[in-house]
């Protein structure tokens, strides 16, 4: 048999589902930029699964014309690592929000990023919670306003990217909803990483925080305030390049500086790849609630073997031998293994 | 000077020490020596919550029960008739539980004025007349267990260490137990530290040799074997049968078994077992919570597996939300819940059957699933393979309760022929099954009302499921009001659906008037009451459950045949409030709920109480 090239498009992707989130979400443009982004993959549609826990975001699988489930929030990581685990064959996605991942979520959420579980999480963070109607999510700015919080968010927001990388995570990485070749390029290299991939999408919601993003996506401001990460690349941005990261001169951390100031050597240049934490920990911290300087990109992509590809040497390794036996034949080998005794 | 032979039909011994003198191993031990002679038995270990109390106190004490005979046992045996007490907390805390003319062998060394005071015992109770009416043996157990291997090549601390070894000699001597088995475990448990396996083995001896010269022991007895079924059989508790169940079950369906678990007594060793059986198709995730365990099963189960989780009360709590997305998406998931002592952290390594009502009905919505029981330690083994036939016939989550006296209780388990077990492989679907060649993940079998079972990688069944209400057939989101109707009575009806075997009823006699009702782990003590009372002329019938959702379909004709129907419960009333609600049957409830099993001779009181004024 010859294998014959997939030949799938965008629209191959899309379930006959009518979409329902609000006119001007977020989630319309990141629908489409990742169904037009599966085909590339060039994995059947039947071997690919989405996982969503509770929220607008998580309505995505009920979308796309692969094996989905919506299911439980917050659950989604602890579900998907159960087929993740007893199904490697599968290409296993996680959809999920800001409230979904990091409030109600936030345990599942670390646990697999630590295994190092082959899934790949999408986070939708939006500041918000949209689908309760407004409430501030761990995302929101400190001293936020919202339904729940009339005279302001005592709250100190989460950190998601420094958060995944505090939890082991092996590939963090950040992109925003409206620019969709960006995302494809974050998709794509989360796609190739062998193990837990961490993607958050800075997700407009138009109706409880409109414009919450605006200032990386105004043609007027966006180059002054995103820092786009490119691997091997000195950390440059402004609209003539004229902004770049150092090291601090005095702490661990790193600090923007005026790039005609300091000498081309000093200039940070971006490794994704780098051992430890450290690095993408200190790129992550130098953005603050006011979305100045905020790195988008991967911020950090190491190898480590998967949680369900150790699992499987381990199962394999125990299974030595038991190959031709018959599933019988194998059960009276356990029942029958250790202390007995036959009475006649 | 010859020794004097008695038979005896049934006997109890408790081995009772402090948490460090190896009391569980020395138990087992003389366990398995009866069950190679051929006895019945049944045992059951009580040992404190706390890893290592305080040596020597009450709360430190471990104790380990075996009761053996030469007919069939239903229970570990209400009060032992022989105590072996290695010290004076392991005397006082059991003394209670002793009938009149109890045989006690004490270790004498231990009777110390500190030890005495630790435990609260103004004098020494070996030398006053508070043992009066009793049998004691004091036998100097340590002194004794040192001066027997002073040719051996080993420490004081190891020579006094081995002082079970001792004990367990004497007593294998005393009930004319087989020895070589006991010297060969010896010889391989310490295969690495041959001077210890040379000291245990030497202590065994010399505790065997003092029951035969010492005039203090006049008697010896022998209880016969019993006629059991012949085969092969194997020592198991319920948590090493249920896990082999589960084994049994992921082979005879064909499928590999996940299992999903956080760490949680009583039901941590189901988790341990299973993760030594990678080789016969089980995977085991250790999670990070309750939620995340049962979530990862269902997960697997999404993916073709057979899902399963492990817990007790606490956890069951936990999971409650994802029973009802598993509900919701109509897909097979066994939750084990070894029931203990609640609410909150209770008593947690005592015994209890109060998750029925959570069992039943702990879930938002209506969220029906089936709820068996097993009813003894190796009944276990089949109680796991039902629970997976109910899950993989009925798409259904199944929640499977045993309790902290089936999790640690053992008997014999004679080992079934695989093929003898029932038949558990399933279809996925792998071709659409509605018009124009779609795919309908919600289009229900017309008897079992199943859906298909279409796992991912499977080409042209690409589905959505969710825990959104849909509509029948597609699967599709539905907001419908006649759609939630429906879907609503459909999951009810699938449960009513499920073929479960009638409710039987053991009546030898034909004429009784009062029927005994159980489920779970009561079969044991309610069998051995009903079966002393018919040896005293009165008649009784009993009947157990193990589908506890759905009942078996006749159980009201069954009521309807008595004048009475009477429920005991490790709770307080739980069966006995479905009972009444569901078949208007004004039960008698007798409950207990202080975290140890029912004995027979109380039950045996409570029924024949009923069966006078009835």
């Amino acid at each position: 048999m010859t294998e014959v090239p997939l030949k799938l498009t965008a629209k191959d992707f899309r379930s006959d589902q009518e979409v329902r989130w609000c006119p001007g979400c977020g989630d319309f443009a990141i629908l489409s930029a990742i169904q037009s982004f599966m085909p590339e993959l060039g994995i059947p549609r039947e071997q690919i699964t989405f996982v969503s826990g509770i929220g607008c975001s998580s309505r995505f699988p009920y979308y796309l014309n692969t094996y989905g489930m919506h299911s439980i929030h917050g659950r989604a990581p602890a579900i998907a690592t159960g087929l993740a685990v007893s199904r490697p064959d599968l290409s296993v996605w996680v959809v999920s929000g800001d409230g979904d991942a990091l409030s109600i979520g936030g345990n599942h959420l670390i646990h697999a990023l630590r295994r190092n579980v082959n899934i790949k999480i999408l986070l939708f963070n939006n500041r918000i919670y949209g689908l309760t109607k407004g409430q501030c999510s761990p995302t929101s700015e400190f001293g936020k306003v919202t339904k729940s919080t009339p005279v302001g968010s005592r709250d100190t927001p989460f950190n998601p990217i420094a958060l995944a990388l505090g939890a082991e995570a092996s590939f963090v990485a950040r992109t925003i909803d409206s620019d969709r070749k960006h995302l494809h390029s974050v998709l794509r290299a989360a796609a190739a990483h062998e193990g837990s991939a961490f993607i958050e999408i800075y997700q407009n919601c138009a109706i409880f925080n409109d414009g919450a993003f605006d200032v990386l996506k105004d043609p007027a401001s966006r180059d002054s305030v995103l820092v786009r990460l490119e691997h091997g690349k000195p950390i440059t941005f402004g609209a003539s390049g004229e902004k770049c990261v150092v090291r601090e001169p005095r702490g661990f951390g790193l600090e923007v500086a005026d790039t005609a100031s300091v000498p081309r050597s000093e200039i940070i240049v971006h490794d994704e790849t780098v051992g430890g934490p450290a690095y993408a920990f200190t790129l992550s911290r130098l953005s603050d609630q006011d979305l100045s300087n905020t790195p988008i990109g991967v911020f950090r992509r190491v190898s480590r073997p998967t949680y369900e590809a150790m699992v499987q040497e381990q199962n394999t390794s125990a299974r030595t031998g038991s190959a031709d036996a018959s599933p019988d034949k194998l059960l009276a080998e356990l029942l029958h293994t250790g202390n007995t005794w036959t009475i006649r | 000077m010859a020794k004097q032979i008695q038979h005896l039909d049934r006997v109890a011994i408790r081995f009772a020490g402090d948490s460090g003198d190896g009391m569980q191993l020395t138990g087992d031990r003389f366990a398995s020596e009866s069950a190679i002679l051929g006895n019945d038995l049944s045992t059951l270990p009580n040992y404190p919550a706390e890893i290592r109390a305080p040596s020597g106190s009450l709360h430190g004490v471990s104790s380990f029960q075996v009761h053996f005979a030469a007919h069939d046992v239903l229970t570990p045996g209400d009060s032992p008739d022989v105590l072996v007490a290695m010290n004076p907390a392991a005397l006082r805390a059991n003394l209670g539980d002793l009938p009149p003319n109890a045989e006690i062998i004490v270790n004498t060394d231990e009777f110390t004025t500190r030890n005495l005071e630790k435990v609260g015992y103004t004098s020494n109770p070996l030398e006053n007349d508070s043992l009066d009416g009793f049998t004691v043996h004091r036998v100097p157990l340590t002194s004794a267990t040192i001066a027997a291997l002073a040719d051996v090549e080993v420490s004081k601390k190891e020579a006094e260490r081995a002082k079970n070894m001792f004990a367990l000699g004497l007593l294998s001597w005393m009930y004319s137990r087989p020895t070589e088995g006991t010297v060969e475990f010896l010889k391989q448990k310490f295969a690495k530290k041959p001077h210890v396996a040379a000291a245990n083995v030497a202590a065994f001896q010399a505790g065997w040799n003092y029951g035969e010269t010492t005039e203090d022991f006049a008697v010896r007895y022998e209880v016969k074997p019993a006629k059991l079924v012949s085969g092969t059989y194997r020592s198991v508790n319920g948590n090493s049968a249920l896990a082999y169940g589960l084994v049994a079950a992921g082979l005879r369906a064909n499928l590999p078994v996940f299992l999903g678990a956080y760490p949680i007594t009583p039901a941590s060793e189901i988790l341990h077992e299973l993760s030594g059986y990678k080789r016969y198709g089980v995977t085991t995730f250790q999670a990070e919570d309750e939620i995340a365990a049962v979530g990862s099963a269902l997960g697997a189960s999404y993916g073709g597996a057979l899902g399963v989780t492990s817990t007790s009360g606490p956890g069951l709590a936990l999971k409650t939300e994802t029973l009802g997305l598993a509900v919701m998406l109509e897909l097979p998931l066994v939750i084990v819940d070894v029931q203990r002592a609640g609410p909150s952290t209770g008593l947690p390594t005592k015994t209890e059957q109060s998750d029925l009502n959570i069992a039943l009905f702990g879930r938002h919505g209506e969220a029906p699933l089936a709820v068996i029981a097993a009813r003894s330690p190796a009944d276990c083994f089949y109680a796991a393979l039902e629970a997976a036939r109910i899950a993989l016939t009925y798409r259904m989550p199944v929640i499977l309760l045993s309790d902290g006296y089936l999790a640690n209780g053992s008997e014999p388990f004679l080992l079934p022929d695989p093929a003898d077990l029932p038949d558990l492989r399933v279809e996925f679907a792998t071709e659409p099954n509605g018009p124009d060649g779609k795919f309908l993940p919600y289009l229900h079998d017309p008897h079992t009302l199943a859906r298909p079972w279409a796992v991912p990688g499977t080409p042209g069944l690409e589905h959505r499921v969710g825990g959104l209400e849909k509509a029948d057939g597609t699967g599709a989101v539905s907001y419908v009001p006649a759609d939630h109707d429906l879907m609503m009575r459909l999951r009810a009806a699938r449960v009513e659906a499920i073929d479960v075997p009638d409710l039987e009823v053991e009546d030898p006699s034909g004429d009784a008037r009062v029927l005994v009702l159980g489920w779970g782990s009561t079969y044991g003590p309610v069998g051995a009451a009903c079966r002393k009372l018919r040896e005293r002329g009165v008649s009784i019938a009993q009947a157990h459950l193990r589908h506890l959702s759905p009942l078996p379909r006749n159980v009201g004709t069954v009521l309807a045949g008595y004048d009475r129907v009477v429920i005991p419960e490790m709770n307080l009333g739980q069966l006995a409030h479905v009972i009444r609600e569901r078949y208007l049957v004004d039960a008698v409830s007798y409950n207990k709920v202080n975290g140890q099993p029912f004995t027979s001779a109380e039950l045996e009181t409570v029924l024949e109480e009923v069966v006078r004024n009835d």
